[in-house]
């Protein structure tokens, strides 16, 4: 009895159908604000690019000696694509196979991806931070830049502010459809087992 | 049925973190009777006059405070066609520069006149940024009546600072450059150490009349010279120039002079320079400048090219400069009312020093110096220090104050100003400005005795505080009571031009002091007419001479034929009003100038040079009467060498 029940097929199909979305919408942002940033600066993060006001952020940023951000700063922009498009297919295949061990390994790529891009994020944003150009203009000693990972935070002048961008909100719901599929999947074979 | 429920709490809580992820605008709100404070009854007069700088328009803005209301563009570097200056014959002369007629400028400080370090507001000086000009503005007539060109400066930022009894105005250079002869300004720009001198200029004024004089030129190092601001009381016989690129860098210097972790307050004991001369130390250097004066009997401005000017070098005559350091490119430098506190605002710095007179004095005394450039002793730090503000906020520019003790520092970067006790050095009080302010302004902030009460803002980001123009937008300010301990917001008014800094000073010191019309018995200008019966046409070879007089409302003569193409046709047209606020215009089709505005009792020409035969109207400008519409003329354009009569009439009928 290692299938999965045709409730959860349809959700691991549903699940990797909206990671699609990936592809269409941006996956995270980071938004500043200042006094003299009132509507607030934001930049949107997407599979394979950047998108919003990356342009004023670095001109911005260059004061305190921030690196310049653009898309050869982050490679994972060239193979993300393929990792979405491996955990997609996967996902389908769960759904055809309809196999329980097909669904654990479904969910915890997608686990392992989320945690993958948390983690890279992190070290991006402490290297943006931290490694400032020792020529830069303004100098606060001791002062380091890291971008929030989650949330606010205040950094000189500005108020920064990062979190999931609409494409990221969907992957959580799919990884939200899985749980549920996993869980009930799990608590079905505890019962089998009890019986 | 649980699934759903999970499912649609998720998407709940989700679009409320994305919606709520903004935090709140900064304070849009104004509290209390804010608008009872700057409400000005119809009929009643501001209880300030408020003389700010138009930067990029270069010329002067006049308002009243606490209304905010503009009462006056006042010409200064910048032609004004709606008034002649700069277009009419008699104007010319005042842009004129060593580089000829020169039609623009930055005008960005302003300094009123001061007599024992207050406010006697008879002038008020402004710079020219670009091609270094000092201006002196009358405010019996709010007009710019002298000009003189600064020799030796690439850029005349660090002026035009007055010292207490406004015995001298500054003009210190922004941009070093080389000096001498031709041969020695061609030069490489890579040789800017060894070649280029940072020059500060001290121009006398005359204490009765205004006139002035470049009284002598101080050699200084190839820094960029920020600011500056007199000793004044306890400290009156010095001045302080804010440095930066005192890494003395020649490119990028957004990086390359940003390195030094302090660069220097130049102090400059002036009375010592004085010295040195009595005891003809100086050295008369060959330079040429144009020096232009008006003249309110004539109603005439005069250019006269100078060519000599005498320097100083304080390498070799001692005790002239000391620097002091200052932390990361100060850019205001400002001395408390008391004359003992100097407060040195570095753009770059996480602190904000102030240095003890007293100290600095003391450190002198002792020779309790770190080092020196060229011989000019460097002072150090710690030794002059009063103390750090601490955690003042960010971009820290300029300082004013309220005489009351406290301080308020302009921050550019966290966009506020910031009141702090010079005792003390707490910070008591912050408010945010919108954005970025550059210079503040409170009425006799920089003199020995401030009138308090109220504080402008002026902004260099103004975004979506108006009713939106396309891309290019009013510069904002904003106007704050700073009569209680704590700093309210009061108003929101949109400027002319680039404001900068300015000046405000009671309304009372000039209100009644008001030039009301020019007395035409006393007009001396070479081509007035003192009555109708004069008005006539002359023709001298190619050039004809008008001689219009206007009065409510008739220009005589108002028929004029035998002019020929190709002439040059002077119009000298005197308002024979004798009356307050009766001008006259006068605006011919086709002239390629501008019109004249024509004050009653002045005279003022311009020139016209018809390009083709025909009839061309000529009218009154300003709205004079009832009858403004009839105020009229023609003029009768034949082709070059024709033989049509020189004839002209007013009044009589066919």
């Amino acid at each position: 009895m290692n299938n999965i029940s045709p409730t959860n097929r349809i959700l691991a199909l549903i699940a990797a159908a909206l990671m699609v979305s990936a592809y269409f919408t941006p996956l995270w942002q980071i938004s500043l604000w200042a006094p003299q940033y009132p509507e607030g600066l934001n930049m949107k993060i997407w599979i394979d690019r950047l998108s919003g006001d990356v342009e004023i952020i670095n001109g911005v940023n260059h004061y305190i000696g921030m690196q310049h951000i653009g898309e050869e700063m982050f490679p994972e922009f060239t193979y993300l694509i393929y990792v979405f498009g491996f955990i997609i297919g996967f996902g389908m295949l769960t759904a055809a196979i309809a196999k329980r061990w097909a669904l654990y390994s479904f969910f915890g790529m997608i686990i392992l991806l989320g945690i993958g891009v948390l983690i890279d994020m992190y070290l991006w944003g402490y290297d943006y931070g931290h490694n400032l150009d020792q020529t830069a203009a303004i100098k606060v000693p001791g002062m380091a830049y890291q971008p929030p990972l989650l949330g606010y935070k205040e950094l000189l002048n500005f108020l920064a502010y990062s979190g999931p961008d609409t494409g990221g909100w969907i992957l959580g719901v799919s990884a939200l459809l899985l749980t549920i599929a996993v869980f009930t999947e799990w608590r079905k074979k505890k019962k089998t087992h009890t019986f | 049925m649980k699934t759903r429920l999970w499912l649609m709490a998720g998407v709940a809580v989700a679009v409320a973190f994305a919606y709520g992820c903004k935090p709140k605008g900064a304070q849009t709100a104004i509290s209390g009777d804010a608008a009872s404070k700057v409400y000005v009854a119809p009929g009643q007069h501001d209880e300030f006059y408020n003389i700010v700088s138009g930067g990029f328009n270069g010329q002067m803005s006049v308002m009243g405070l606490p209304s905010g209301r503009v009462l006056k563009i006042l010409p200064v570097f910048s032609v004004h066609p709606e008034n002649g200056w700069g277009f009419s014959e008699e104007t010319k002369p005042m842009l004129n520069t060593s580089h000829g007629f020169v039609p623009w400028d930055d005008l960005h400080h302003i300094a009123i006149s001061t007599t024992n370090a207050e406010h006697d507001a008879r002038w008020a000086f402004g710079n020219a940024n670009n091609t270094p000009r000092i201006a002196r503005v009358d405010l019996t007539s709010f007009k710019t009546v002298e000009i003189i060109e600064i020799p030796n400066s690439g850029g005349n930022h660090s002026s035009p600072f007055i010292t207490e009894n406004t015995e001298y105005v500054v003009a210190g250079t922004r941009f070093s450059v080389p000096t001498g002869n031709d041969n020695d300004r061609d030069v490489g720009i890579d040789t800017y150490k060894d070649n280029f001198r940072g020059t500060i200029s001290f121009i006398s004024v005359d204490k009765d009349h205004g006139d002035m004089d470049i009284a002598f030129q101080l050699e200084a190092p190839p820094f960029n010279f920020d600011l500056a601001r007199a000793g004044k009381k306890k400290s009156h016989g010095w001045f302080f120039f804010s440095t930066y690129n005192t890494e003395m860098a020649h490119t990028l210097l957004e990086v390359n002079a940003s390195q030094k972790d302090k660069d220097f307050i130049m102090a400059v004991n002036w009375k010592k320079a004085e010295e040195y001369i009595a005891a003809g130390k100086g050295k008369k250097v060959p330079v040429k400048y144009a020096h232009n004066k008006w003249d309110e009997s004539t109603h005439t401005a005069t250019s006269t090219i100078r060519t000599e000017v005498l320097s100083l070098d304080p390498r070799e005559l001692k005790d002239i400069v000391y620097f002091i350091p200052c932390p990361k490119s100060p850019h205001g430098t400002d001395t408390d009312p008391t004359g003992e506190y100097i407060i040195g605002s570095g753009k770059l710095a996480a602190i904000i020093p102030v240095f003890s007179f007293t100290k600095m004095l003391a450190a002198i005394e002792k020779q309790d110096f770190e080092g020196n450039i060229d011989g000019m002793p460097v002072l150090k730090y710690e030794s002059v220090l009063h103390g750090e503000v601490a955690k003042p906020g960010l971009g820290p520019l300029h300082t004013e104050f309220d005489g009351k003790g406290f301080a308020y520092t302009s921050m550019f970067v966290s966009s506020e100003i910031v009141k702090w006790n010079i005792e003390t050095l707490e910070v008591v009080d912050r408010v945010p400005t919108y954005y970025s302010v550059g210079h503040l302004s409170i009425p006799g902030g920089p003199t020995g005795k401030p009138h308090g009460k109220y504080m402008v803002a002026y902004n260099k980001i103004t975004k979506d505080r108006y009713l939106p123009t396309g891309p290019e937008l009013a510069h904002s300010a904003q106007l704050y009571d700073i009569s209680g301990d704590k700093m309210q917001l009061l108003l929101d008014f949109p400027t002319i031009g680039e404001p900068h800094y300015a000046e405000a000073f009671p309304a009372s010191l000039i209100k009644d002091k008001q030039v009301k019309f020019y007395k035409l018995e006393e007009n001396n200008h070479p081509h007035v007419l003192k009555g109708i019966n004069d008005a006539r046409v002359e023709r001298d070879g190619n050039k004809v001479h008008i001689y219009l007089t206007s009065i409510r409302s008739n220009f005589r003569p108002d028929n004029i034929e035998g002019i020929k193409v190709g002439d040059e046709v002077y119009f000298h047209m005197t308002n024979l009003e004798q009356d307050w606020d009766v001008p006259h215009g006068l605006a011919i089709k086709g002239a390629n100038t501008a019109e004249l505005l024509v004050m009653p009792g002045e005279t003022a020409t311009l020139k016209w040079v018809p390009d083709r035969t025909g009839v061309f109207p000529f009218y009154c400008t300003d709205f004079c009467s009832a009858l403004h519409q009839e105020m009229q003329g023609y003029l009768r354009v034949s082709p070059a060498g024709s033989n049509t009569p020189l004839k002209f009439s007013t009044g009589i009928a066919e």
